[in-house]
């Protein structure tokens, strides 16, 4: 009880908006991050089949795809654009004393941000003028340029839970600098492809999602397969391997943030044979309430034997660990996490089994059910994983450098409070509005096809004759009437 | 050494988002005093279909300088932040609006609908740019510190009000320049002639502030006063103030080409003035380039990556404006959407 006090007194009253804006602002980003990732990509591969088999109907997915992609990136531009300026309003004291540390990764991601910008305006709007091989062309590289993207973030949070590459001089400031040791430590590699791969997971799933429920309703043309199979059959091929990746990395949690660990998985006492609970909430004694106890797992998770030694929470001082409510929430997010990828990996057996045997897609509804079920669960899983790495190593902001506490601002709490407010009524309304976009786009492409179908009709030279298509009102990115340039 | 290099660059990269972050910001102010629905109609048209297709790169050069910032000189990346806190606040709030009341106004088809968007899209280019400008004042006039925290007195000054005010006139000199151009350019000789006049009247208005700034400086910044009246940093206010005839002389003349690279070198030697008038601090007298610059290794790292990243960037951003000026960018309608192939197969 003493030790909790002491805590409670150390904490200035602005952590607690600040670490709630940050929070929230990170949280509504992270929704979009995956679109912004791997939808490049599966337009990429829809707009090649097209080209490649001449059909018309990937044709049509990849234009309407691109047409999401570009009302996506604008949100997530902006969206990102705040993270970078709440770096310096809500954490000052991280970015002064370690800015030259570890913010170079965020370099590349400049690089990124520029290349991505061009390339998907010259994408958006090249459909109409350039030669559709140039067209094709210059959409390509946007793929791997998203995954530049993430490598800067990516290297910063990394660094934040492992940091290197710097020695402290006798006023613990960093001194002899060394990029490379602090750009690449040792969680970054599994981070990033961790990363990445819940990326392409989610974004798959959320698409594919979307034409499953179309399915349900009845909606059953060959439009509606092909947009949901292409996404669909790269999120089910990255489920597993995904799913290897968590499993890799967690034991890297396991070897390079112990305490970390100890509160994902809630081990109060460093012991061998830990049972592991599935769910359960950690109280501040240590006694755990709730959940499914399964003896020795924990150790053979963490080293493949019972009598692998799993370090506690108790193993380092109170103040330097996080509490047991922080230790309940990345157990409770690590937990759902797992569960979910584990509930993927099985719809993608599903999916890849009947596939390689009967070579074909599944007929019971309940999988069509699931399909679009997954595309959500995803996003949590995403979100639940981002809470576990980041409410995991509190209280530092810097694994064993420097705590929130030390870097957050000295603005008063009240200006933090109003901000947050005004963050959030911002946010709502940006994120609002995106939807009903969304879904406005959806239902006028939903009343076109009704009316022509998804194939355009072709006169007797095979040509399309667009005079016979029926007149499709003007959606964004391209809102200019056929012929008329302003 | 290498951290005077690095800090050209940085100047360099906030002179590339003055002009192209600027003049988007010059746009949504032409678009907010365009008036009601019907007159403004043809403006705001040209307005969207100009922007469309850069507005998200002009947008990082933003996101550069803070990276740079923050790599390159951590501490004076931390004391702007902490002292210029409520400014830099509503100009990130601005941004957010900004962005997404332009993204979503497009596909937004009832009138209620694209007011709504188009004013919080107009309203926010008007304020960003002032804060933003008015936060530069502050650091202009060394009222950022290393003990300062978050003040009114940081921003609400003469100098951050004039800076503030100059940034929103030069955007807006800056905006109504290049859409007098992309008027040209589609063949609207109406808005032409609609945007001309415009720019020139946000040019008297350049013109007035920046002796009012210099008036005012002469108190309140000493520092960068001597700076802008005495050697480098004067032969960028000389180049400022060519530019700025050169843009007045090119806009009265029937073709009005180059008027736009006119108005560009003015924006940004007006930003370069600033940055050597300076010289050799970030922060007028307090904090040294030298003093405020990270870990050696970091900068030459940096010099690398700002390296990489123009040989990247520059060329990228160039096919981007050759393809935009040579009209091979334009989205497609909902009834080009189910057409079979793309370009000239159709």
């Amino acid at each position: 009880m003493h030790t909790l006090i002491l805590a409670a007194a150390d904490v200035p009253p602005q952590m607690l908006p600040a670490r709630s804006m940050m929070a929230f602002t990170l949280a509504s980003h992270i929704i979009i991050v995956p679109l912004g990732v791997a939808l490049p990509l599966i337009t990429v591969i829809t707009h090649g089949y097209a080209l490649r088999r001449g059909d018309a109907d990937a044709l049509l997915l990849a234009r309407r795809w691109s047409a999401v992609m570009a009302v996506r990136f604008a949100i997530g531009v902006v969206t990102g654009t705040v993270l970078s300026f709440e770096f310096g309003l809500l954490w000052p004291g991280m970015m002064g004393r370690w800015g030259d540390v570890f913010g170079l990764g965020f370099g590349v991601e400049a690089w990124a941000f520029f290349l991505e910008a061009v390339l998907i305006a010259v994408y958006l709007f090249g459909w109409r003028r350039l030669p559709s091989r140039t067209h094709f062309l210059l959409g390509l590289p946007l793929p791997f340029v998203a995954l530049l993207g993430a490598f800067g973030i990516l290297a910063a949070n990394s660094w934040m839970n492992t940091p290197r590459g710097f020695t402290l001089d006798a006023a613990g400031n960093p001194v002899d600098v060394d990029v490379r040791k602090a750009i690449f430590t040792p969680m970054f590699g599994p981070e990033y492809w961790h990363f990445v791969m819940a990326m392409f997971v989610t974004a798959g799933y959320v698409v594919a999602g979307v034409y499953a429920t179309g399915w349900l309703r009845g909606r059953r043309d060959r439009y509606h397969r092909l947009g949901f199979t292409i996404p669909f059959t790269l999120a089910a091929v990255c489920t597993p391997v995904q799913f290897m990746l968590g499993d890799s990395i967690a034991r890297q949690v396991f070897h390079k943030q112990p305490v970390k660990f100890a509160a994902m998985e809630i081990v109060w006492n460093t012991d061998t044979h830990v049972p592991e609970y599935l769910y359960g909430r950690l109280h501040p004694d240590g006694t755990v309430s709730g959940g499914i106890r399964v003896p020795q797992l924990d150790s053979i998770l963490a080293g493949f034997r019972p009598d692998t030694k799993v370090t506690g929470l108790t193993s380092v001082p109170a103040s330097d660990r996080p509490t047991a409510t922080q230790a309940t929430i990345a157990h409770f997010t690590f937990d759902t996490m797992v569960f979910i990828g584990s509930a993927l990996v099985l719809l993608a057996l599903w999916y890849g089994v009947l596939w390689l045997w009967r070579r074909r897609l599944p007929a019971s509804p309940w999988f069509y059910r699931a399909a679009a079920c997954a595309g959500v669960a995803s996003v949590v899983a995403v979100e639940c994983g981002w809470i576990t790495t980041e409410v995991g190593r509190q209280p530092w902001i810097v694994y064993q450098n420097m705590r929130v506490a030390e870097a957050v601002t000295a603005t008063r709490s009240t200006s933090l409070w109003i901000t947050f407010g005004v963050v959030v009524l911002v946010y709502v309304f940006v994120f609002g509005s995106f939807l009903v976009v969304l879904l406005k786009m959806r239902s006028r492409w939903r009343l076109a096809d009704e009316g022509g179908g998804p194939r355009p009709p072709r006169d007797a030279s095979g040509r399309t004759a667009p005079e016979t298509v029926p007149p499709e009102s003007d959606t964004p990115y391209g809102p200019r009437a056929t012929g008329s340039r302003l | 050494m290498i951290a005077g290099v690095i800090a050209v660059f940085l100047l360099l990269v906030i002179a590339a988002y003055a002009c192209g972050g600027g003049t988007d910001y010059g746009a949504g102010f032409w678009d907010l005093t365009a008036g009601g629905a019907e007159r403004g109609e043809r403006p705001r048209r040209l307005i969207d279909h100009a922007m469309e297709p850069v507005w998200e790169v002009n947008n990082v050069w933003l996101i550069f300088v803070l990276v740079v910032m923050w790599t390159g000189f951590p501490v004076f990346f931390q004391q702007v932040f902490t002292t210029m806190w409520l400014p830099l606040t509503l100009a990130a709030l601005g941004i957010v609006l900004r962005g997404a009341g332009f993204a979503l106004r497009k596909p937004m088809r009832r009138l209620v609908g694209r007011r709504l968007y188009g004013a919080v899209f107009a309203v926010a280019s008007l304020l960003t740019p002032f804060f933003l400008g008015a936060a530069v004042g502050g650091v202009a006039s060394g009222r950022v510190s290393a003990t300062t925290t978050a003040s009114t007195d940081a921003w609400a000054n003469p100098t951050s009000l004039l800076f503030g005010l100059l940034a929103i006139a030069c955007s807006a000199t800056l905006g109504a320049v290049f859409l007098a151009a992309d008027a040209r350019r589609f063949e609207a000789p109406d808005l032409d002639r609609y945007f001309r006049p415009r720019a020139l009247a946000a040019l008297g208005c350049v013109a007035v502030l920046a002796i009012v700034t210099l008036v005012v400086t002469h108190g309140d910044a000493p520092h960068v006063w001597h700076g802008l009246t005495h050697g480098a940093g004067l032969v960028f206010v000389v180049i400022a103030v060519v530019a700025t005839a050169a843009t007045v002389w090119l806009l009265t003349r029937a073709s009005g080409a180059w008027s736009r690279v006119a108005a560009v070198g003015m924006v940004a030697s007006a930003v370069i003035a600033w940055g050597t008038a300076q010289r050799p601090y970030l922060i007028p007298t307090s904090l040294t380039i030298a003093a405020g610059a990270g870990a050696p290794t970091t900068l030459r790292w940096l010099g690398i990556v700002i390296i990489v990243a123009l040989v990247l960037v520059i060329p990228a951003v160039a096919v981007l404006y050759w393809l935009d000026t040579q009209g091979e960018l334009e989205g497609l309608t909902d009834a080009e959407l189910r057409r079979g192939g793309t370009g000239e197969e159709t």
